[in-house]
């Protein structure tokens, strides 16, 4: 057989059958369920009398909408509560396996599906939000669907999908002092482009890449879908192994070593083909920022925000002023020192114990600046959990951050977590499009750390000065 | 599903790169349990001012193409979200075709499950297809999936690709859940299979 990547040999073993065009019916081995991208798919089965085939390969949780406040408290907004009530109503007449509101386990779907082992190496994992992209830091194949295809997968376990086309991000080489894989990430994003990916599944690969923890891979592979791709893949290894191991829901004793004997066969084989291949070195990456709306314009927290004038099409140039005249800022002004109103640190990209570690680390002994709103949102009640016996949570909270309830928050702007007009801030999620965190908000995507940075100094600041 | 075989319509130009799923439908709609109703939010930021009245720039906002049933757009639109309330908000205003140089993959899928058919175009033809819808009601745009071509208001012809299974799937309204199901045994044979080959794979079961 030729040699084979990753992607293909995952690929290869999920295929029920290949269509006359092509397009594979390609089994799911694993389908986390929402609140918002899931009522309308439960109500499609109701309607065609449909079951759903795999409750057991089928996990429910609340995460968007959920306020991250006081948990006791009624949820407030009627629409949202709403969406609650239609998830809980739903699991239940399907029997779909589902961590509430007041669970411990509950959290945003992309950090709970890794920490309770639900999200394996070698498998197929769908759910009905782009950053699904993130289980692919465990070697599994996960993307993002619409509603129609959870349905498709309720129905079927199935999914009909061409095959994508390969293409591997190398990082070889050593980061620097305050350069985190969101910076790698934000890195690759700036260089190809928030199309760069279109089409492909991308590996991510070298020595910098091996060196990251899983929270770390999960970022990058959390934020291939703002490169364009359809996922992120890393090649499971011991340091994968070794982070499934024990997790609730993850094979035991020699269930475990057979599954470990079978992960060890899906790296990528030596010669495989790749249609893109990308490098870069990682010495060459700082901590980097977005001054626009758009994930891809990325610039080094050192640098200045670029000039229209110097793009020739003018559609584009059109485009970028615009993002400077939404983002309230000037064509070469300097970005670090611009003030930020507030912090967010949080998020399916950046919400784990190794993020919220990053960032108290800076946040230690220091105070947030005054006027500044600085928050911090754990990715699941475990991860909390986890702080707060690590004494995080006072660290955050004696420098005046907010320690709040786990959920998606501000990264979306669709729970009471919100911006106001105008207001600008510094953010661990992974969009900063027009009025994503809230109408009129601006938003810098950076790091766990730099977000710390600029809540104790209330200016984006380099990470590195206070380290 | 509507079926989609010939659309005679108003196309609106909207130039622009990397529209984002944010900005044609916020997330602070998506709290709705229902398909319907969006198209009122539809481009919500841009067709709408701070005090919520109309955009009178915004070219949805403008005659003819209120009515407009063709979107053409630049690069990448669709990206980001996922949210397949984008092109419920899209077909919802009453838009059935969106032409641009790219589309983001998940945009891309969730127009064809909509009955939305979505057509790539070099950067170029997209432009002259703009300069066209901008000469407003009389110069509609024919768009016939059968043939695969787009007819422009001069009668030129450009020719499109579309995938064979998922313009079989439009030009008949079919929903694809019923179409797999049809391959049940397939799926029956490949789960049997996995579980002797891998049967440490853990079933989801809370106490």
């Amino acid at each position: 057989m030729a040699p084979r990547t990753l992607f293909d040999k995952i690929w290869d073993s999920h295929v029920v059958e290949t269509l006359p065009d092509s397009t594979a019916i390609l089994y799911i081995d694993r389908h986390l369920v929402h609140e918002v991208t899931s009522p309308q798919a439960f109500e499609g089965l109701r309607l065609s009398g449909r079951r759903l085939r795999h409750p057991d390969a089928t996990i429910a949780v609340v995460d968007h909408n959920v306020p991250t406040s006081d948990r006791t408290l009624p949820i407030e907004e009627a629409d949202s509560r709403n969406q609650i009530e239609t998830l809980e109503r739903n699991v239940k007449e399907f029997g779909v396996p589902y961590f509430p509101l007041l669970s411990a386990r509950q959290g945003i779907v992309h950090v709970v599906g890794p920490e309770q082992g639900i999200s394996l190496p070698g498998m197929t994992i769908v759910c009905g939000d782009s950053h699904t992209s993130t289980h692919g830091a465990m070697g599994a194949l996960a993307f993002g669907i619409g509603t129609s295809e959870v349905e498709h997968v309720m129905a079927t376990q199935t999914i009909l999908q061409k095959p994508a086309k390969n293409m591997k991000v190398v990082v070889e080489g050593q980061v620097g002092p305050g350069v985190t894989a969101k910076d790698i990430m934000l890195a690759i994003i700036g260089h190809i482009g928030t199309a760069g990916g279109t089409g492909h599944v991308i590996e991510f690969a070298g020595s910098a890449i091996r060196e990251l923890d899983m929270a770390g891979r999960m970022t990058l592979c959390n934020m291939s879908i703002e490169a364009g791709a359809r996922a992120g893949l890393v090649a499971p290894d011991e340091t994968t192994f070794e982070y499934v191991r024990g997790r609730p829901f993850a094979p035991k004793g020699e269930a475990f070593d057979e599954a470990v004997a079978y992960w060890k066969t899906l790296a990528s084989d030596e010669g495989a083909h790749y249609d893109r291949v990308v490098e870069l070195r990682a010495e060459d990456i700082t901590p980097v920022l977005t001054w626009g709306t758009s994930p891809e314009t990325v610039i080094p927290v050192t640098g200045n925000v670029p000039d229209p004038a110097a793009e020739a099409d003018p559609a584009r140039r059109r485009q970028m002023q615009r993002m400077l005249d939404y983002m309230g800022l000037e064509a070469g002004q300097k970005i670090a020192g611009t003030p930020v109103d507030v912090v967010f640190i949080g998020s399916c990209t950046n919400s784990r114990i190794e993020d919220l570690r990053a960032a108290a680390s800076i946040a230690a002994g220091r105070k947030v600046a005054p006027g500044v709103r600085a928050m911090i949102v754990p990715g699941s009640g475990i991860v909390k959990a986890q702080a707060e016996e690590e004494g995080l949570d006072k660290v955050f909270l004696e420098a005046g951050f907010e320690w709040r309830e786990a959920g998606c928050s501000m990264c979306l702007g669709m729970n009471p977590d919100r911006l106001t007009p105008g207001q600008r801030c510094a953010s661990t999620s992974n969009r900063n499009f027009e009025g994503r965190q809230g109408p009129g908000g601006r938003t810098h995507l950076l790091s766990p750390a730099m977000a710390a940075a600029a809540a104790v100094t209330g200016t984006l600041t380099d990470v590195r000065e206070l380290i | 599903m509507d079926k989609f075989t010939v659309l005679t319509a108003v196309a609106a130009p909207l130039p622009e790169e990397n529209i984002d799923t944010d900005k044609i439908i916020p997330a602070r709609f998506l709290k709705t349990t229902k398909r319907s109703g969006l198209g009122v939010h539809a481009f919500d930021s841009m067709r709408y001012r701070p005090d919520g009245t109309e955009n009178p720039d915004f070219v949805l906002n403008q005659e003819p193409y209120r009515k407009a049933e063709i979107l053409i757009t630049y690069d990448n639109l669709g990206c980001g979200s996922s949210r397949e309330h984008a092109p419920w908000a899209l077909l919802d205003f009453g838009i059935r075709c969106v032409i641009a140089p790219s589309f983001a993959d998940i945009f891309n899928n969730n127009c064809f499950k909509n009955g939305i058919l979505p057509i790539a175009l070099p950067r170029e033809v997209c432009t002259q297809l703009m300069d066209d819808a901008r000469q407003g009601a009389n110069s509609r745009l024919t768009v016939d999936l059968a043939r695969q071509v787009i007819i422009r208001p001069d009668g030129q012809e450009v020719p499109f690709d579309v995938d064979p299974l998922r313009k079989q799937l439009l030009l008949e309204g079919l929903d694809d859940i019923g179409q797999t199901l049809q391959h049940e045994k397939a799926i029956t044979t490949f789960e049997q299979r996995r579980a002797q080959a891998q049967p440490w794979i853990p079933h989801i079961v809370l106490d």
